[in-house]
């Protein structure tokens, strides 16, 4: 998993879900995870109000996703799961 | 930009096993407007969190008895204007690369985007693309 760049964490370079106790999921390329923050780079954002997340998630496994964020660090507190997009059968 | 002398072993690797590299626009809207049978476009790249392993995928899918009947490539990040062109037939599709988009008469009919590619090994790349070409290309 990932290319094992020196000092980044396995998930590096790897397109990821991250799910958040906020309900907001993002999709984005994972530049690194510590305790502190997970960073993402070219990051879509599904919030609540977007409407059903398994369906965006679904044409998101299925096609990617337009990014809304350059780069994006998401507090590790607020992350209750992470994996990578690629697992996700479209 | 990578130095062309990094990048050129991996142009050769898919221009080594028939693809046709295309390298401007003209040559992209060219290709693409041959509309008849099955053609595979791989937007190349040098990531190595996927192309590593999208390349050898590629050419072990190609050993299969299904398979397009036409092959091109473009160089996301060297030829740009080629890759934007190629992305302008498939617009509605988040671009990434490296990403492998099947055509059959004309028509998008499969589309291997990169986070498909990722942490995969060669023959997982290869078993979808020969599952594509069974329904495609047989």
């Amino acid at each position: 998993m990932g290319t094992f760049h020196q000092g980044k964490h396995a998930l590096h370079g790897i397109t990821v879900v991250v799910g958040t106790a906020g309900d907001e999921l993002y999709v984005g390329r994972c530049d690194d995870v510590d305790e502190r923050l997970v960073v993402l780079l070219d990051v879509a954002v599904h919030r609540p109000e977007d409407g059903e997340a398994s369906a965006w998630l679904e044409r998101a496994a299925r096609f990617g996703v337009w990014p809304e964020h350059r780069r994006l660090a998401i507090d590790r507190q607020r992350v209750t799961s992470i994996r990578p997009l690629g697992e996700i059968s479209p | 930009m990578y130095s062309p002398l990094l990048v050129k072993p991996m142009r050769d690797e898919l221009t080594g096993i028939g693809f046709r590299e295309l390298t401007t626009a003209e040559e992209v809207d060219q290709w693409m407007a041959e509309k008849e049978g099955t053609a595979l476009l791989v937007i190349n790249s040098v990531c190595g969190c996927a192309a590593g392993m999208a390349r050898p995928g590629v050419r072990l899918a190609l050993e299969h008895p299904a398979r397009p009947q036409r092959l091109a490539t473009v160089f996301a990040g060297q030829d740009a204007e080629a890759t934007a062109r190629a992305r302008g037939y498939f617009a509605d599709i988040p671009p990434s690369s490296p990403s492998m988009a099947l055509f059959k008469d004309g028509e998008l009919v499969y589309f291997v985007p990169r986070h498909r590619i990722e942490g995969r090994d060669a023959e997982a790349v290869a078993q979808d693309l020969r599952a594509a070409f069974d329904q495609y290309c047989a």
